[in-house]
């Protein structure tokens, strides 16, 4: 349940902002989220309103943008998509392929009134 | 969630006695949540991690009622990496090497610390931070040893973080060039994510688990720099394929080394003390810049 202190994450991050620029309340938080990384977003979605309680998130909805996976295979010299973090390469099928992208975790935005 | 003062939701049963402090009162990287810990080791009842008390009922912001976008563009896990490069940076003054022992509960990392321990003694100065959800039974194997051991109980988290590393090296005196273990909560899932400012991480697989774990839990493996293989002792016992094994590690961290060790008999742990010799003689920085993460494995 990792998922628990993310979302926790996220709302220090919200908090950061507010000290910086005041508003009201949230409605909105946008995250990005890797769909090789390590996150879940249903287990996200699940915890967000519990974690959000009684915070200056509570109500907001949480909208969570996939990233895809992609990955840089060095037979065929080029970016290639990734479906699996440790998949071999769709082009060539070899298995020499570093992940370059899909394990984002991040506070995109948010709106705020 | 300030788990080793416990003014979060976790506590510490033993923290305050456990060992010399090093300083009255520190500070958490880039956050207004501050306290002070008085020769006492008082505890602060309002102090939490994420001060958000305020609820919505409490704030008065006036003439601001129009929807506006803010973009932030943080790494969720930023304040986490803050405080571990903060850690990563005090260890390195200090010329102390950490390394953040990893595993599923039951895989031997407390025997095997033990072990190490008695082993290593005349060797190095020696800390460790002991890191279970309950009790702190954990250190008191470690300080039967003779070694100072800070225990935090995470209460209900499943691992550890950096702010909780941070808390943990003021209560102990480690002299420099010194070794610290950092024995994780067991668990292959989540402290994956969490960067505590060791040098590495060292996974520990013991024999009676399956060969595919680290296909299954690649993540974890993918972080770790060593695979200790633990409990050998047992494989004439078993049907563990030591070959399938290694293959299944290798190929979610191509740079993964592996040691297979019994800490029961001690099989295979000069080769452990010898890789500790050699990470600790190039005791690097891996530097992450805040709000930005490593992308591959």
């Amino acid at each position: 349940m990792h998922e628990v202190s993310l979302i926790e994450n996220v709302l220090g991050l919200v908090e950061q902002e507010r000290r910086k620029q005041a508003f009201a309340r949230v409605s909105v938080i946008r995250l990005r989220v890797g769909v090789l990384g390590c996150a879940e977003p249903e287990a996200l979605r699940f915890c967000f309103d519990a974690v959000a309680a009684g915070t200056i998130a509570e109500g907001a909805r949480l909208e969570i943008e996939p990233v895809c996976g992609e990955g840089w295979c060095a037979d065929c010299r080029s970016t290639v998509p990734l479906a699996e973090r440790f998949g071999a390469c769709p082009l060539c099928d070899g298995a020499h392929v570093r992940m370059t992208a899909g394990d984002a975790l991040s506070l995109a935005e948010m709106e705020v009134e | 969630m300030c788990t080793v003062c416990g003014c979060g939701t976790a506590s510490s049963a033993d923290a305050s006695v456990s060992s010399p402090l090093v300083g009255d009162d520190h500070d958490h990287y880039g956050d207004a949540h501050h306290h002070e810990h008085g020769p006492n080791h008082h505890h602060h009842p309002a102090a939490r991690a994420l001060d958000f008390g305020q609820g919505l009922a409490g704030v008065s912001v006036p003439d601001l009622s129009q929807q506006r976008l803010i973009s932030i563009e943080r790494d969720i896990l930023s304040k986490n990496d803050g405080f571990a490069q903060a850690n990563r940076s005090a260890l390195l003054k200090a010329d102390i090497l950490a390394l953040n022992l990893v595993s599923s509960p039951g895989s031997g990392k407390t025997s095997l610390l033990v072990r190490t321990i008695m082993d290593l003694k005349g060797r190095w100065p020696m800390a460790v931070i002991e890191g279970d959800q309950q009790t702190s039974r954990d250190a008191e194997r470690i300080r039967a040893t003779g070694v100072q051991a800070v225990q935090i109980n995470t209460g209900k988290g499943c691992h550890l973080d950096a702010h909780m590393v941070g808390h943990a090296l003021q209560h102990l005196s480690l002299e420099s060039g010194g070794l610290l273990f950092i024995e994780n909560v067991g668990n292959l899932v989540c402290p994956a994510l969490f960067d505590l400012g060791e040098a590495s991480k060292v996974v520990v697989l013991s024999v009676t688990e399956g060969e595919d774990k680290p296909l299954k839990y690649p993540d974890m493996f993918a972080a770790a720099d060593l695979m200790l293989l633990n409990k050998s002792d047992l494989l004439p016992h078993l049907d563990f394929d030591l070959g399938a094994c290694v293959e299944a590690a290798v190929r979610v961290n191509p740079q993964i080394q592996i040691l297979t060790v019994s800490a029961r008999t001690g099989e295979g742990l000069e080769a452990f003390y010898t890789w500790i010799e050699h990470r600790a003689a190039r005791i690097e920085p891996r530097i992450v810049e805040p709000g930005m993460r490593e992308a591959g494995p």
